[in-house]
């Protein structure tokens, strides 16, 4: 704290307002003990294995397949719920219907809904005795205790993402340049195609992305709903929990270093697609 | 479809057509697709879930709200929830004082570094607290010494339930002071008036509704965690089992009212935050950070 104080003293002295050291210094405290340090645990316990030791933890057919799974899934949740974020934003932003109030409130829902409780949900929904899984079983298709599952529930939990990314921006967006296309001859749908959707670009992967981080990390809904097969519809961080389970500590921890570095491609992939978005502006 | 009107035109002459409507049937089709999807995949579980829970009636429900373990588990959700959020909005609002009132080098690395855990899955952040504490991880054997749980007991939980709530006060409350400036409590300062009294006269009121939101936010995630308390927990029946836990264990145990009851009790949560968060929204639009003004 006191090394903290003495080298930001040439700043504090330019600023008429009071208590930056000590809100500073709190925050950094608060992050470093309760973020950064035990992030620092988990990057350097397969430090002890060593590149061969961590490649042979995580180069096995069932991690592998967890992973591909994880992520595999996590874009098509991310894909479907990019499409789906644009219609439902066009038709939240663009029409006006009775409900709509309604509507919108419940799109995040899958942010406020407790994961375990949308997982128990969707498995007894999709499961072959369930309200939709009941339908779809008829037509021989299988959704709970399948990969397809785990898709269900990542689009799920993403969809909120996309949805709330895209909707400020279409507000934003004037009618002056559809109006234009509109005067040239352009049909309805070649705007919305070539004028609006390339406009919308920079958010459309904003959200996508988003989903997709959240998808790739998530847990609690698709445990339910997956069956965890191993090697077929068993997650990445299932197979963390599993390991720990089993006290290997080594295996865990290489998976989590893998979900964690693919954490952080993803927050530079988001920060320098918001700079894009905010250069194109 | 009397239901459509046109968004933004004020003057209603039938015959007017806007070159930026939508024709009807582009209406009609995207309107349903969002309308389905929407039901499909949001609405049908809440449906559902309210439905398992009263499926053999009230009584059901109740018996399975008031059993003993079902208790601990809400005891313990809320005691969680009541350490970690109050840890986190402090945090939020040093944080955010720091960073939109002052000028420093580092800051947008900061600012990133504080939204890091929303981008880590669950289990990591659980997994990172069980290898600092745990018995083979790096406190873990002198902890054991001095006899202090920390992992399968309270302090891991609250740990886990901070480190995924971390950013919701400081992410909401940096672009809101940011947006705000610092003029009107450079005038406080100068005039006389103590931090203290420049924060809580000056700076408060301008943020009190940005930052319901975010308390709001941060405690249905502390209440509804899964991944990160599960990892640490231990799952001790009506020890350390949060309602999360608690509705998982149910569920595997084929008790499927008791899962629905208690998870139906989390969706009422969930339910009642949407409700104050909506009305926050419209009500305080111009209060909270612009992201969230619709």
């Amino acid at each position: 704290m006191s090394a903290i104080g003495l080298k930001l003293t040439p700043f504090r002295t330019r600023h008429v307002l009071p208590g930056f050291s000590l809100s500073l210094g709190f925050t950094l405290f608060y992050l470093t003990g309760l973020v950064l340090i035990p992030l620092l645990a988990l990057v350097l316990r397969p430090a002890g294995l060593g590149l061969d030791g961590f490649w042979s933890a995580i180069a096995t057919p069932r991690v592998l397949a967890s992973l591909r799974l994880s992520f595999g899934m996590a874009l098509a949740a991310a894909a479907i719920d990019s499409a789906f974020g644009f219609i439902i934003a066009w038709v939240l932003v663009r029409y006006r219907f009775t409900g709509k109030a309604l509507l919108n409130a419940v799109i995040d829902l899958p942010f406020a809904l407790p994961t375990a409780v949308a997982g128990i949900a969707l498995s007894t929904l999709y499961a072959p005795n369930g309200w939709i899984g009941s339908l779809l079983i008829a037509h021989g298709i299988k959704i709970a205790y399948t990969p397809w599952g785990v898709l269900v529930a990542m689009t799920f939990i993403g969809l909120p993402f996309t949805v709330r990314t895209l909707q400020p921006v279409l507000s934003e967006l004037g009618l002056e340049i559809e109006e234009a296309a509109a005067t040239l001859g352009a049909t309805r749908l070649q705007t919305i195609a070539r004028v609006v959707l390339p406009m919308l670009l920079p958010a459309i992967l904003t959200g996508g992305a988003m989903a997709f981080a959240r998808g790739a990390g998530e847990y609690g809904s698709i445990i339910f709903i997956a069956g965890n097969i191993p090697a077929v519809s068993e997650i990445a961080p299932l197979l963390i929990v599993t390991k720990l389970e089993q006290y290997d500590y080594a295996g865990a921890s290489a998976i989590g270093v893998v979900m964690l570095a693919a954490s952080f491609v993803m927050l530079l992939a988001l920060n320098g697609l918001q700079s894009w978005a905010a250069k194109r502006r | 479809m009397s239901i459509f009107s046109r968004s933004g035109s004020r003057r209603r002459s039938p015959s007017f057509k806007k070159p930026t409507d939508d024709p009807l049937w582009l209406k009609l089709l995207l309107s349903i697709l969002a309308i389905g999807f929407i039901t499909v995949l949001l609405l049908l579980p809440l449906a559902l879930v309210f439905q398992e829970a009263f499926a053999r009636g009230i009584s059901a429900f109740w018996a399975a709200i008031v059993e003993p373990d079902s208790l601990a588990a809400v005891r313990l959700s809320l005691t969680a929830a009541a350490i970690a959020v109050p840890l986190n909005t402090v945090f939020g609002i040093a944080a955010a004082w720091s960073i939109a009132k002052f000028d420093f080098p580092g800051k947008t690395f900061l600012v990133t570094l504080i939204d890091l855990p929303f981008s880590v899955s669950p289990v990591v952040s659980g997994l990172i607290y069980v290898l600092v504490f745990g018995m083979q991880g790096w406190l873990g054997p002198s902890l054991a010494d001095h006899n202090i749980h920390i992992l399968f007991a309270l302090p891991g939980i609250v740990l886990a339930t901070i480190f995924v709530t971390f950013p919701f006060v400081a992410r909401e409350l940096i672009p809101l002071m940011v947006d705000q400036g610092r003029d009107e409590e450079e005038a406080a300062a100068t005039l006389g008036a103590s931090g203290l009294d420049t924060f809580l006269r000056v700076t408060l009121p301008n943020i009190k509704w940005g930052l319901l939101y975010a308390v709001l936010l941060c405690n249905a995630r502390a209440l509804g965690e899964f991944g990160a308390v599960s990892v640490v927990s231990g799952h001790i029946r009506g020890v350390t089992n949060t309602m999360p836990l608690h509705v998982e264990l149910l569920y595997n145990n084929y008790d499927y009212v008791g899962a629905f009851a208690v998870a139906a009790l989390l969706a009422m949560l969930a339910l009642v935050t949407l409700a104050l968060k909506t009305l926050l929204e419209w009500r305080y639009a111009d209060e909270l950070a612009a992201a969230h003004r619709h």
